[in-house]
Order: structure tokens, then C-alpha cells, then sequence
């Protein structure tokens, strides 16, 4: 009889646990049979009115059903805390296609952009970057630099000249160069370049600007060639422009260098095949070098007998507009529009 | 200005040669040839009118069967002398004549036309004008031969070269020099034109006196051509004058042209009979006056050299004659003068007359003394041969040149040291052989001697080094780098603090930009925060563009409306650069400007947005501060000394050792309706405050006391007053004091506001008891309420 009523209360248990919704109604299914008072505990209570040599089978038989009572409520437990997260998470749903939160991140200037990455690379040749005035003396900025008053080569940078023409704002970052010379008194070797701001008789125009940005690199050492020069314009070139780009010397004039070349690197737009930008000749020209002309180094307190060196410049604007492909130079300067601003908020390697 | 090559041939054998390929040579060789032009015309034939009829259907044209060799045409034709036999110049469909005009096959009422008979005025050859075009078609001699390209056989092909010169080689503008480059890359030699000339027996000593009185001409020169006939230059002449962009006026004046264009010395011509038997060359006198050829009334100044008879200025020497002596129709004899003048007279005068012609631009170079008496000689012998001149016997002149011979001495280690290259002898003396260099060599030294055309070389071994170089060719350079020792590169200290403020503006979210150190007038006294004087050029180009700014902001604040006004919204900019102002050095000042308007954080969808104002501004500059270590040295406070462009309530000073190194604030409504926040700061200034290094401080391990208090106070009790007050009696238990809320509204009283304050309490030794920061609490309480009548707030 008890037997049977174990049976029976097997079948119950599994309807009711299949009828169950949430925790609570879980918890009183709980007390209700494994409760003090609970069926189960009572129908175990029966076991002392069950024939001695029944009641090892009675046992197993009561053991089974707490077994099964205990793992129908394991599982329905689980399956509603499955629920129950998951109703959460739903809840929590949001349309993650709506657009993200901006985030500033300030940049460069384009122009500070280039001067950087010039900087890294040579100060791991050894130049450190010096500076020097805008406002600048006429003696430092032509004079000592073998361009004395009247000088035809003078006319090629019509100069922004203050009060008396004893001070002008410098038309290139060369008198930087003679500074630093006549600190070292002709007696250190001298590695330095000096980026910096420049300005100009020029109209402003797509491609004249009369403040423009130059970075000056001198070299002053024993034994140094016009070589040297070329290798190391290379590494600069190759660093700005992609390895394969190949350069080249042609003769050039600047008063402060003898001999003096422009450099030139091979077209990397249409690798040398001719295209509007290198105007059809497959080169490019992006800056001015030479040997520190001797009548330079004499007037700076260095004696030529003793010391060389090279001394080599490029207009950042020029370098800048060729690597991303700006076409008027203004962009630079005039009216930045935080379009343009954040079209360089991007890595470069 | 350009370059015939027609004309170069002449001097130096180029007819074999691809003219491009030799543009390429010489520019490699440092001639920069900027562009080639071409002169010739294609499918541009010679042809025979083998028959010729009128036109049905028209009254002034003719059906013409033209033999251009390769078969017969049928071209209709309007030119009156158009007939049968005669030899004419053929545009076959496919040519281009000038205006990129391109002969097509076409119907002409009713009749194919393929072609066109040509005119000289058609293919650029001679002015269109009324006399021209009455002429009609061009008709060609005889035996010219069918099927030739026409412009071959006139003569008219020629190639042109448009050359970008360095500054020191201007003297390749002239034929002759530039057929020594092409010799000295083609290794050719170059022919001198012909100087030679029949004197008559008259003696030029007889007919003019030269009074040379200013030692601003060192060589003077003059001769005499007697019975000219003026009249049309022959055919070469007029072309090459064309094709190098001269243009022909009469036999007398394009020679003097022309040889200035051969040997790049200018000439004048003075009308003998004007100038009378004396010429006097001198400075002129403050406020002389000339008419020139151009009939302008020319006023004179003591650096303008004048060529004078006793009773008039003749000419402005080098930059203009005069209206009176100058070559007219009715010219008969020619008074020649070559010169040199000391050519930063010459500068000055053209370019305070505005006249800067291709004969002022030459006379402003150095000039070689020899090319001076050949072109003297070179314009009597084309005066000879084409302007039936008789030459007087003799030259006048006035000669003070330096005549000493320039020698440089150098050594074959000398050039391979400084190019880096490895030459041999030969290729050294081969060198100096294509320039044609002449040289001693003794005891492994060689003595080179400079030839007198080449004024830009200078007297030192590396300008003959360069020559070598350039002509072997630097393509031949190994490049190498330095043997110097290696060192890591360095930061001067200026850079390197420019750099590190930079790059933190950069991280704190603001965007770097570059505008002008130029400004006007009005901008340049805008923001003027210590009472600086700007700085005005000597010579501004623009108004605009007249005075060096002494602060950035007023650029800076232009970009920010640049961009509110283009709708760009949520702009944070800075710039970094120099100001001046008169005074000592000019005031040199590295200055750090930013500015900011709109949102810091923008999520517009969700309403999450921060909006940038001055609270914002100053924790940027609080940030800047302690990110320097000067956090405890710096005080901000409101100003009423700032620039007028500057809210006078919302702006603080920054002050930094007890020294302004700037200010922040909001824009004064006058100066912008939107808001906008600017600051700037002397980072000059700045720099010269010093702080340690980072300093690993370990962290408290025992726990911390919070104390939460909130304060009534009157409105116009500044905050960091009751902070100070509170640090004063918090003593050295009381580690951070943080403001979580301000309030003012209806809960207190209209004049009064409430802050509230986090207070922590603790100490690095020991865990700290309640029982013992209860009394400090409090005595920060009684000091707050004692001090500023304050009371607390109890909800």
C-alpha cells in the first residue's frame, strides 16, 4: 500500500514541478514535500508500519523519490534562473547601431606633422634641433652667409626688412646655422638642424606663401664629402618617401655653399614614367644642399683648412603638399576648417 | 626670354642632336632648361596648283587642284592671287596652325575642301593686319620642291629652350654663353661669331670727347657708325629676335638687340647729331629731370647714373635712353656705347623707376670686360652688313676694370676629397678642357685660370670643384654617410618645453594649427595684455599684412568664427609660436594661445554631452599646471587688467611664482555673440619656473576618514577663501578637500549660497579614530561659521 502511494507521489511531484514559474512557487513545492510536514517527510515517517523484511526495499524506494524530488528541483531551479538572466539581458537590449560617442583627440599640424618625423630620424643620426629669432639681424640672415648688400641673389628672397634694415623677419632658417657657429667658436664639430618659420616678399597664391616653414640641417666635421651629402639626403628621402624612391644631385646656387645642388627624389606617383606632378620630368625637386661654402665658415670663426661640412635645407609647405597630396599651400594657414584638422588624426608609420 | 637653338648653332655644332635630350644634359649639367617649344607646323607641305576655277556658287572663291607629292588635293580657296603654277604653302587636314586652329576635311557650299592654301599672317609668321592680308596667299619661289615640310623650307623651324637660371649663371641668357655649356657637356668647341669690320679713314678722337667723371663706371666705351640706313632687319635676325621673344623694330635697334642677346652685354645707341662732340657720364643731381623713349617725365636722384652732353641728360645709364637722342627713322650716324656700371646703381635706379628691361636685368650682374669690347665690335660688323654703316676708325675709352688674371690652384685630392668621388687626372684636365679652362700643372698642383666670361666663379678652389663635379656629373656621386662620431640627437631646452605643452594640449583634445605672423594694424593692438607696441614693417607689401602680431589670439579667435560660421561645431584649437613688440630684442616671447567653444563630449542622441566653459578652461590650465609640476606655485584669480576683448567677470590671471605668465577667459560679448573661451600664455615666461622629476610616493595603507559638510555662506564669498580657511584649521590630518556641489535657489536665502564639502581625513602611520577627527571637524566648522558668518546646512 505504502508502495504504491510512494508511486504515486512520484507521478505528483513531476506534474508539479512541471506547473512551477518562478523561485517562489519552487520554494513552497519545496516545503511542501521535503518540509518538516512535507509528504515526502511523512510517507517516510510511514517505514516503522512496513514488515521488517520490506523495508530495506521501502528504503530504497523513499530514497529514489528524494533523489528525483532533488534533482526536478535542481533542474527547474536552473531553468528559471536561465530565465530569469535572460528576461534581464532582454531588458537591457539597445540598438547598437546607433553612432558612437565622439571622442577628441587633438592633432598635429600637417606641417608639425613632417617636422617630426624629420626630427626623429635625425636626431638618431646625432643633429640636435636648435632654434633661433624670427625677427633676426640682416648680418645673420645674409651678410656673414656670403650675401652682402647689393648682392644679386639678395633679389630671389625680397625680404620683409624693420626699422633701418638692421633687422628683418628672416627669409630662411640659415642665420640659425651662423649662431650656432660663432657660439662654438670654430673649435666643436657641429651637428644641428633648426625647423622654423621663414617669410617673404611673395603673394600669397596656390603655390607662394610669404610665410612659409624651412628645416636646416648643418653638418660641420673633418673630412666630410658632398657624398655624405647624398647619403644622407637618401635615408631622409627614403624615410619620407617610400624605399624605393631613388634621388638625385643637380647644380644648383646658394651664396652659403659651394658646391651647392638641388635635391631631387625620382617621381612616386608615377615612379618616374612623367605625370603633373613632377611635370613630366619623372623627378622631383624637395630641397637645396651643399658644402659650407669656405667664406662662410671663415666668417662664422670656423677655418676651412681645418673643418667641412654640409649644410642642407627643405621647405616643409613643399614636402607636406607632396606627401598628401594638398595642392595650395593657403591650406596651411588660412581658415583651418576642423574638416581638414581631423583628416590627420590618423597613425602614420 | 629664350634660347634658339638655331641660334646656338651658330657657335657650338648642335645639328645632330635631339633637342631634348640635350635639354636634359645641360639641366643635369645645372642649366635648368624649364620647358622645350618646338617651332614647326606638321602636314604642313609644299604644293603646286596644277589647276584653278571659280566656284559655282560663290563669287570670290576658287576650286584649286594642289600636287603636295603624296597625291592632288582639292582645296577651295578665297585669295585673290591664287592661279594655276604657281607654288604655295599647304595646311593638310590634321595641321595646327597658332591659336590651336586644326585643318579638318570640309564641305565648302557644296565643294570638298581638303585643306587649306596658306598665308604667312595664317602660320604666325607675320602680323594679321590689313596690308597683310591683302597680299593673300604666300607664294613660294619656283623651284621649291613639292611634298617638303614648308616650314623647314623657309627657314622657320627652330626649337626654343625657356631656361629657369640659377642666380649666379644669368649670363647663359645670352646665346654665346650658353653654347659653352652645351660645348662643355656635348664636349664640342665653340666658334666666336664674326667681329670684323672695314674702318674709314676719320678719326673718332676728332668727332666727340668722353668725360668719364664718376668712379661708379669702371669701363666705358664708345665707337662711331656714320650713314645708317634704318630700314627692315633681315629675315634671321627678325626670327631669332622673335623666337627669343624680342620683338623687331628696325635694321639698327634689333642689332643692338641682337648682340646683347649673343654676348649678354647691352649696347645703346645714341644719335650722334643729337648728342653733339662731347659726352660726359656722371652721377645725376637730386631732382634732374629726363623725357625718356617711353615719353615719360623721368625725376632723377644722385645714385642714378646719367650719360650727358653739356646740354641735356641722354640717357639713364643702363635702364633707359632719352626721347632725344634716341634712334628715330631719320637717324644717320650712331654713337655705340658698351659699358660697365657698378650694377647696384643700376638696381636701384631700374627698380626705384620700375624700368627693369633685359638690358638693366644683364648690367645688375657682373660683367665680363671682354664680351664688353667684342658685342662693341660685333654690333659694328652687323651695322656694316646690314644697316650699310661706315665705321669710324677708333674706340674711346674710359677703362678702370680690374683686368688681373683670377688663378686658383688645387690639387687632384682637393676635388675627389670635397665630391667624394674618385677621379683620375684625365678625367680632371678633361674636365677643364670641355669648360675650357686653361691650366698649369706643376709638382701635382694645378693653376687654373678663369676665363673672363665666367664673372660667378669665385677665386677659391671648391668653385673650380663644382665646375669639375658638374660637368663629370653628379650622377656619379657613391653616396655615403659621415665618419663621425655617433651621438644621439638632442632637444634644445626651448624645443623641447615647446613640445612637451604641445603634445599635452594635443592629449588634452585640441587640435594644432598655423596661421599668419603678419596681421593688420587694428589686429595687431587686439589682445594686448602687457601694453606691447607692434612692430610695423619697413616696407609691407599689404595692409593686411603690415605689423608682426604680439599675441596669437586674435588669429586664433578668426579660425574659431571661420568654423562656428561653417556650422563646425565643438572646436578646440591651440597654436605655439613667437610674438614680438618694440623694445629690447624685440620681446621675443614663445607664446601658447587656445581656445575652445562648444562640446568636450558629444553623444547628441543620448543627451550626454559636456559643454566647454570656463570651469573647463581653467581645469585645462590647472592641468597644465600640475602636469608641470607648478600646481602649488600658481594662483588663479580674477582680473580687471586683462585686454578689453576679455569678459571683465569671467576671466582669471595666471600667475606663477608670484609673476603673470597670462590669462584665461570667456570672449566679451562685444567680441563674439556665441561663446567662446581663449587663453594665452608666455611659455617663455613660463619655462623659467623649474620643478623636479616624477617622485614615486607610496600609498597610504591605512584607511581613510570622510567627513561631508555643507556651508551657508553670503553669494560674494569666493570659493578658495573658505578653502584656505579650511586647510588652515584642518591641520596636517586633513589630506583633500573636494567640492561636490554649490547651490543657490529657493531653499536658501537669495543672497546666500551653499557649498558643500568632502573632506578627508588620514594619516601615513597609523589608523585614525574616529574620537580624534570629530574635534578637528569640528574646529573646521566653528572656524567656517566664526569666519565667514557662515552656517551649516542641515538639508
Amino acid at each position: 500500500m505504502e508502495k504504491d502511494e510512494i508511486k504515486k507521489l512520484l507521478e505528483e511531484v513531476s506534474t508539479t514541478f512541471a506547473k512551477v514559474q518562478d523561485k517562489k512557487e519552487l520554494e513552497q513545492i519545496k516545503v511542501e514535500y521535503m518540509g518538516k510536514n512535507g509528504k515526502i517527510s511523512l510517507i517516510n515517517q510511514k517505514i516503522k508500519d512496513v514488515p521488517t523484511e520490506e523495508r530495506k526495499d521501502f528504503g530504497i524506494k523513499i530514497n529514489e523519490l528524494k533523489n528525483e524530488f532533488n534533482s526536478l528541483y535542481k533542474e527547474k531551479l536552473e531553468e528559471i534562473e536561465n530565465k530569469e538572466i535572460n528576461e534581464l539581458l532582454n531588458k537591457e537590449s539597445i540598438d547598437v547601431t546607433l553612432p558612437g560617442t565622439k571622442i577628441n583627440v587633438g592633432n598635429h599640424h600637417p606641417i608639425e606633422r613632417i617636422i617630426e618625423s624629420l626630427e626623429t630620424l635625425l636626431m638618431s643620426m646625432g643633429y640636435d634641433v636648435v632654434e633661433g629669432p624670427e625677427v633676426e639681424k640682416d648680418l645673420y640672415n645674409f651678410e656673414l652667409l656670403n650675401l652682402p648688400k647689393g648682392h644679386p641673389a639678395r633679389d630671389a628672397q625680397d625680404t620683409f626688412y624693420i626699422k633701418g634694415e638692421e633687422y628683418l623677419l628672416r627669409s630662411q632658417t640659415s642665420p640659425v646655422q651662423v649662431r650656432c657657429m660663432l657660439e662654438k667658436k670654430g673649435e666643436e664639430a657641429i651637428r644641428i638642424i633648426c625647423p622654423g618659420k621663414t617669410y617673404r616678399r611673395d603673394e600669397d597664391d596656390a603655390t607662394h606663401s610669404h610665410q612659409f616653414t624651412q628645416m636646416e640641417g648643418l653638418l660641420i666635421d673633418k673630412n666630410i664629402t658632398l657624398g655624405d651629402l647624398k647619403g644622407t639626403f637618401e635615408e631622409i628621402a627614403k624615410m619620407l618617401f617610400g624605399k624605393n624612391r631613388e634621388t638625385r644631385f643637380r647644380p644648383s646656387f646658394y651664396p652659403f655653399t659651394e658646391p651647392s645642388v638641388e635635391m631631387d627624389i625620382s617621381c612616386f606617383n608615377c615612379n618616374s614614367k612623367g605625370c603633373h606632378i613632377c611635370k613630366g620630368t619623372g623627378w622631383i625637386t624637395v630641397g637645396g644642399a651643399g658644402m659650407v661654402n669656405p667664406i662662410v665658415l671663415k666668417n662664422c670663426g670656423y677655418d676651412p683648412e681645418v673643418w667641412n661640412g654640409f649644410a642642407f635645407g627643405f621647405g616643409i609647405e613643399r614636402l607636406a603638399m607632396l606627401k598628401y597630396g594638398i595642392e595650395d599651400i593657403r591650406v596651411f594657414y588660412v581658415n583651418h576648417d576642423l574638416n581638414v584638422l581631423k583628416q590627420f588624426d590618423r597613425r602614420e608609420y | 626670354m629664350a634660347i634658339s637653338l638655331n641660334w646656338v648653332n651658330d657657335y657650338v655644332d648642335i645639328h645632330d642632336i635631339d633637342a631634348h635630350e640635350l635639354a636634359n644634359k645641360v639641366t643635369k649639367a645645372g642649366i635648368n632648361v624649364e620647358k622645350v617649344n618646338v617651332f614647326n607646323i606638321e602636314n604642313l607641305v609644299i604644293g603646286e596648283v596644277i589647276d584653278c576655277k571659280m566656284h559655282q556658287n560663290s563669287d570670290h572663291l576658287y576650286i584649286c587642284k594642289v600636287d603636295v607629292g603624296s597625291g592632288i588635293y582639292q582645296i577651295i580657296c578665297g585669295a585673290k592671287n591664287v592661279r594655276t603654277g604657281i607654288k604655295v604653302i599647304v595646311a593638310l587636314p590634321g595641321a595646327i596652325l597658332p591659336g590651336n586652329f586644326e585643318i579638318k576635311k570640309s564641305q565648302i557650299r557644296g565643294e570638298e575642301s581638303n585643306g587649306m592654301i596658306c598665308a604667312l599672317f595664317e602660320l604666325g609668321l607675320e602680323e594679321k593686319t590689313e596690308e597683310n592680308y591683302q597680299k593673300g596667299i604666300y607664294e613660294l619661289p619656283l623651284d621649291a620642291k613639292v611634298g617638303e615640310n614648308a616650314f623647314t623650307y623657309l627657314g622657320y623651324n627652330d626649337t626654343t629652350y625657356e631656361l629657369d637660371l640659377n642666380p649666379n649663371r644669368t649670363d647663359c641668357n645670352n646665346h654665346l654663353s650658353f653654347a659653352y655649356e652645351v660645348a662643355a657637356v656635348l664636349k664640342k668647341q665653340v666658334v666666336m661669331p664674326d667681329v670684323k669690320y672695314k674702318e674709314i679713314d676719320e678719326d673718332i678722337n676728332d668727332l666727340i670727347k668722353l668725360d668719364v667723371q664718376t668712379d661708379n663706371v669702371p669701363f666705358y666705351n664708345i665707337m662711331i657708325a656714320k650713314d645708317v640706313t634704318i630700314k627692315e632687319s633681315p629675315d634671321f635676325i627678325k626670327r631669332r629676335l622673335e623666337n627669343a621673344g624680342v620683338r623687331s623694330i628696325n635694321n639698327v635697334v634689333d642689332i643692338s638687340n641682337y648682340v646683347m642677346l649673343e654676348f649678354g652685354q647691352p649696347l645703346h645707341f645714341f644719335d650722334k647729331d643729337v648728342v653733339g662732340g662731347e659726352l660726359i657720364v656722371r652721377m645725376a643731381k637730386d631732382n634732374e629731370e629726363i623725357v625718356t623713349l617711353d615719353k615719360q617725365v623721368r625725376n632723377l636722384t644722385n645714385e642714378d647714373i646719367v650719360i650727358t652732353n653739356k646740354k641735356e641728360v641722354l640717357c639713364v645709364a643702363g635702364v633707359m635712353g632719352g626721347l632725344s637722342s634716341g634712334i628715330t627713322d631719320d637717324t644717320k650716324n650712331i654713337l655705340i656705347e658698351s659699358a660697365i656700371f657698378n650694377p647696384y646703381n643700376i638696381r636701384y635706379t631700374s627698380l626705384r623707376l620700375n624700368l627693369r628691361s633685359e638690358a638693366s636685368l644683364r648690367l645688375e650682374k657682373p660683367l665680363s670686360y671682354e664680351y664688353t669690347i667684342l658685342a662693341l665690335k660685333r654690333a659694328c660688323h652687323l651695322l656694316e652688313k646690314y644697316a650699310d654703316a661706315k665705321i669710324i676708325k677708333g674706340m674711346i675709352s674710359h677703362d678702370k676694370i680690374d683686368k688681373s688674371e683670377k688663378v686658383v690652384k688645387l690639387t687632384l685630392d682637393d676635388v675627389n676629397n670635397i665630391l667624394g668621388m674618385s677621379l683620375t687626372d684625365n678625367d680632371v684636365t678633361s674636365n677643364f678642357a670641355s669648360l675650357g679652362f686653361s691650366y698649369n700643372y706643376k709638382a701635382g698642383v694645378y693653376e687654373v685660370t678663369i676665363p673672363n666670361r665666367r664673372q660667378d666663379i669665385y677665386l677659391q678652389k671648391e668653385d673650380i670643384i663644382e665646375e669639375v663635379g658638374r660637368i663629370y656629373g653628379y650622377d656619379n656621386i657613391v653616396p655615403t654617410l659621415p665618419k663621425v662620431p655617433i651621438k644621439k640627437g638632442e632637444y634644445t631646452e626651448t624645443v623641447k618645453f615647446r613640445k612637451i605643452i604641445s603634445k599635452r594640449m594635443r592629449s588634452l583634445g585640441f587640435n594644432e594649427i598655423r596661421t599668419y605672423t603678419l596681421v593688420n594694424e587694428e589686429t595687431a593692438y587686439k589682445y594686448n595684455y602687457n601694453f606691447a607696441e607692434p612692430i610695423k614693417l619697413l616696407r609691407p607689401m599689404l595692409k593686411e599684412r603690415a605689423y608682426i602680431r604680439q599675441s596669437l589670439l586674435a588669429s586664433l579667435v578668426n579660425v574659431m568664427k571661420y568654423n562656428i560660421g561653417k556650422k563646425n561645431k565643438d572646436i578646440m584649437l591651440y597654436e605655439i609660436a613667437n610674438t614680438y613688440s618694440e623694445g629690447e630684442d624685440y620681446n621675443e616671447d614663445v607664446k601658447l594661445a587656445f581656445a575652445v567653444s562648444g562640446n568636450y563630449v558629444v553623444n547628441t542622441w543620448n543627451n550626454k554631452n559636456y559643454e566647454m566653459d570656463f570651469y573647463f578652461l581653467k581645469g585645462v590650465v590647472e592641468n597644465l599646471l600640475s602636469f608641470l609640476g607648478l600646481d602649488s606655485r600658481a594662483t588663479l584669480k580674477l582680473s580687471d587688467k586683462l585686454p578689453k576683448e576679455i569678459h571683465p567677470k569671467i576671466n582669471s590671471e595666471i600667475i606663477v611664482g608670484g609673476k603673470s605668465v597670462g590669462y584665461f577667459g570667456k570672449l566679451h560679448p562685444l567680441e563674439s555673440k556665441e561663446p567662446i573661451y581663449v587663453g594665452e600664455i608666455s611659455l617663455s615666461k613660463l619655462m623659467l619656473n623649474k620643478s623636479g622629476d616624477v617622485k614615486y610616493h607610496e600609498l597610504n595603507k591605512y584607511p581613510k576618514i570622510e567627513k561631508d559638510v555643507a556651508f551657508i555662506v553670503d553669494d560674494n564669498i569666493e570659493s578658495n577663501e573658505i578653502l584656505k580657511e579650511i586647510k588652515r584649521c584642518g591641520g596636517k590630518l586633513l589630506s583633500d578637500i573636494k567640492i561636490f556641489d554649490v547651490y543657490k535657489g529657493e531653499k536658501i536665502l537669495s543672497d546666500k549660497k551653499s557649498i558643500a564639502y568632502n573632506l578627508t581625513f588620514e594619516d601615513y602611520t597609523r589608523t585614525l579614530k574616529e574620537e580624534e577627527v570629530m574635534p578637528i571637524f569640528n574646529n573646521i566648522i566653528t572656524g567656517i561659521e566664526k569666519k565667514f558668518h557662515a552656517k551649516v546646512r542641515d538639508n
